[in-house]
């Protein structure tokens, strides 16, 4: 058994962690459940021992009876890989580029002197192997797998030693629901085959849901509530807790939109192809669809169906190969002029990554005008553009840095608005946000499209929040629309088995409460 | 790996190709006659030009190219107009002096500098670093020829170590030959081994703040072992590259080094051929440092490859 109790952290003077006391139980899943920046991880630092340089930390972490916070780094050392393992959140990253993959798991056995060479190395055959890696030979290098094989990896390594404790931290967050499924049902089985106890880090309800035995709710660095599963997600005493719970099932009012017969972009037999040394590869292929005005259309899909390279081409940002994109009747191309350029605008996942950070948010968002010369009302679209989503004139002076992720995602969103378009690609748009965050950016857009009459193109891994704020919804699968219809009767009874199988893998909060 | 291998060398030839037309034009635009020159203002016409034909210098621009490119692939680089001597025998004993040189400045470079840069790395932000971190500091900005003075001072005049200048030959034994060049090489490595070690001291940070370092050290590894076994490798690949240039500078850039130290070297010889107007000696001298730097690059191009797996393309 792994106790902690009344750990509380500070690093360089700032309160992390206050209080923080769990119990996990061989053969059993603790969820830890909240929003980024409220002590999930560095909860599980603690645990490791890893906590960053100028951390003060207090209260205990008893391994079986053994004090963990007082341990010395070398008994830390021989306890992290061998009784405690760990998973992150980024598969993509969290392997060395340079090592083949047997050799990284092979190494969890070697440097705890479990294993000859030649053992190890058979071990990490068996260990890739139960992990579901059987067809992928040892001598494979990182970035020669896909993303979930790559967290595989990192499972077969962190279970090498058959650890008491697995520490996996958002391991399927970013990763599209089938690869998630999979890898969920995968932790599922090793808790319950190899008897470890699971310390489960998420900030996705539905996950803990539909995994966890125990719930422990964090705020701001204490633990909120906690107790067993079903208990804490149907009982929510406390009030955060039903925060959570609300903002991820939140259903943005739409009814003041006002949806016109009017087709507004229409793809027809659109196909975009990369040329490649074994011939044309179609990531887009023969795809047909119309989208009105004042609708919004969902487009779901696992990585790799061709979904960013059809928002590419309806973007006019590369040639088609085959079909036409047209908006409101004039062809869409890389070739087009600006007046038609102006009227689709979008709006990117990451609210950290697409701002120059040497940019004031004035020109930040009026980087739009930058082909054609600014208008001469600027300033005055600028405050428009920043009011319609929610933040202050002044906030033009800024630097992106300044604001928080909620809030780069509005200054993104005034930067599409500025142009006064008709059509926005919101492209994976909220994925990146908490729950509340979310809810509150997908109510500030049902209000601008509702005001201002547009069109939405929501391209989403999440299927909860595209059925949430969708009229219609497209599924693609291999560069194809494998099913089109009305987003609720798509999620009822859908007709295509790929949709019934992504449908499937979502976890949801459904039946809960 | 052969796919990658085949594209690197059609790149290298196609590099060269360039680089030999540019030389070759650019020394054709050039104002000035070397028959000209070397006759005085007041030879005979006839008698320049006998001596142009003699010199190779008659006929088409494309001829002439012709023909110094074919001479210059059966190692034939024409005659010298002021030393009246082959040039590849020329310029073959200099680089007996220079190429060494680089070398071993470069060898000196690399063996201060990675492990100093790895040392500042994993003691980062403490007392010893920033010590570190000045003296590289203080090793970029002093120039190299004052501290190339200092070295004989100290170590040739005072100490009588090592001599103050001058080359005896290879054919003096290797040993002398290795001790004439100690010095110069010394005061070519400082700034390099400086800026080498402030490369690697940052590659090595940035390597140990990526995930898989964390990772690493989940699975058990200590600071030192994920150093080691993971940081040290993937910081190498920047460190290659700045490797690759400095070879390259090293050994065109060494002129004033030489001449500090009166080693008679490539850089020299370039020198005294360019105030000379001996054009064939500057052609293909200039030719020989780019194909040296070419060769370099394609070198350190293999050695990514061999580095980094993701460079590798699947058989």
């Amino acid at each position: 058994m792994i106790s902690l109790s009344h750990l509380s952290l500070e690093i360089h003077g700032t309160p992390i962690l206050r209080d923080v006391s769990l119990t996990l139980v061989p053969g059993h899943i603790l969820g830890l459940v909240g929003e980024s920046g409220s002590g999930k991880s560095m909860t599980a630092l603690s645990l490791m021992g890893l906590l960053p340089q100028g951390s003060a930390l207090s209260g205990s972490v008893s391994l079986e009876g053994e004090e963990l916070t007082t341990a010395a780094e070398r008994r830390l050392c021989q306890l992290r890989g061998n009784e405690i393992g760990m998973i992150f959140q980024e598969p993509m990253t969290a392997l060395n580029p340079m090592q083949p993959i047997g050799a990284q798991v092979a190494e969890t056995l070697r440097i705890h002197g479990a294993a000859s060479r030649r053992e190890a190395r058979r071990i990490a055959r068996e260990k890739l192997d139960r992990v579901g890696l059987e067809a992928i030979p040892m001598h494979r290098y990182p970035h020669e797998l896909s993303g979930g094989q790559r967290q595989r990896v990192c499972i077969a390594m962190a279970i090498a030693l058959r650890p008491r404790l697995l520490i996996a931290d958002e391991p399927t967050t970013a990763l599209d629901v089938t690869t998630q499924a999979q890898i969920l049902n995968l932790l599922r089985e090793l808790v319950r085959d190899e008897g470890m106890a699971l310390l489960l880090i998420t900030h996705d309800l539905a996950v803990v849901a539909e995994m966890a035995d125990d719930i422990a709710v964090m705020r701001a660095g204490a633990v909120v509530e906690a107790g067993p599963a079903a208990q804490v997600l149907r009982e929510r005493a406390h009030p955060y807790t039903e925060a959570l719970f609300a903002a991820s099932g939140h259903q943005p009012d739409r009814a003041a939109t006002q949806l016109r017969e009017v087709p507004l972009l229409s793809v027809e037999r659109a196909v975009r192809e990369y040329s490649g040394r074994s011939g044309a590869f179609r990531a887009v292929d023969e795809v047909s669809f119309t989208l009105r005005q004042g609708e919004s259309l969902g487009l779901v899909g696992e990585s790799g169906c061709g979904k960013s390279t059809l928002t590419r081409a309806i973007l006019g940002l590369d040639p088609l190969q085959g079909g036409a994109i047209r908006l409101d009747g004039q062809p869409v191309s890389p070739a087009m002029g600006f007046e038609l350029r102006r009227r689709v605008q979008v709006v990117f996942q990451d609210p950290y990554g697409s701002f120059n950070p040497r940019h004031r948010v004035s020109r930040l968002i009026a980087e739009p005008f930058h082909l054609t010369g600014r208008p001469a009302d600027l300033p005055a679209r600028i405050t428009e553009s920043l009011t319609a989503v929610g933040l202050s004139p002044d906030d033009a002076h800024k630097y992106p840095h300044e604001f928080s992720g909620g809030q780069r995602q509005r200054i993104a969103i005034a930067r599409a608005l500025i142009t006064h378009p008709e059509l926005i690609v919101l492209d994976e748009a909220v994925s990146a946000l908490d729950v509340q965050v979310r809810a509150v950016i997908l109510d500030l857009l049902a209000r601008l499209q509702a005001e201002r009459g547009l069109s939405y193109l929501f391209i989403s891994h999440d299927l909860s929040v595209v059925r949430n704020v969708t009229d219609r919804v497209l599924v693609m699968q291999s560069g194809k629309i494998v099913e089109e219809g009305e987003t609720e009767q798509v999620f009822t009874a859908p007709r295509h088995p790929y949709t019934a199988q992504l449908i499937a893998a979502a976890p949801t909060l459904e039946g809960v409460g | 790996m052969i796919r990658y291998l085949a594209s690197r060398l059609l790149s290298l030839a196609l590099s060269l190709l360039v680089a030999s037309a540019v030389i070759f034009l650019m020394l054709e635009v050039l104002p000035g006659d070397p028959a000209r020159f070397m006759l005085g203002i007041n030879a005979q016409p006839d008698t320049v030009a006998a001596l142009r034909t003699e010199l190779g210098l008659d006929g088409t621009t494309i001829e002439r190219y012709l023909r110094w490119i074919t001479g210059l692939l059966r190692g034939e680089m024409g005659i010298s107009y002021t030393y009246r001597v082959p040039v590849q025998e020329l310029v073959s004993a200099r680089i007996a002096v220079s190429a060494p040189l680089a070398g071993y400045a470069l060898l000196l470079s690399t063996l201060i500098a990675i492990p100093v840069g790895l040392l500042a790395a994993a003691l980062r932000g403490t007392v010893a670093d920033y010590g570190i971190m000045g003296l590289t500091q203080l090793g970029i900005a002093i120039p190299n020829f004052w501290f190339g003075m200092l070295l004989v001072l100290g170590f040739a005049i005072t100490w009588k170590l090592f001599p103050s200048g001058g080359f005896p030959g290879w054919d003096a034994g290797f040993w002398a030959g290795l001790r004439a060049l100690t010095l110069p090489a010394i005061a070519l490595a400082l700034p390099q081994a400086s800026i080498l070690a402030r490369v690697m001291r940052s590659a090595v940070i940035e390597v140990l703040s990526q995930d898989f370092i964390r990772t690493a050290r989940a699975k058990g590894l200590s600071r030192t072992q994920a150093l080691t076994r993971h940081a040290l490798r993937n910081a190498l690949v920047p460190v290659l590259t700045i490797l690759g240039l400095q070879f390259s500078f090293l050994l065109a850039g060494a002129i004033i080094i030489e001449n500090v130290f009166y080693l008679p070297g490539l850089g020299r010889l370039i020198f005294q051929a360019i105030n000379q107007r001996d054009l064939i000696v500057v052609e293909s001298a200039v030719m020989l440092l780019v194909f040296a730097v070419i060769t370099v690059t394609f070198l350190t191009d293999i050695a990514y490859g061999l580095a980094d797996p993701r460079l590798r393309r699947r058989k």
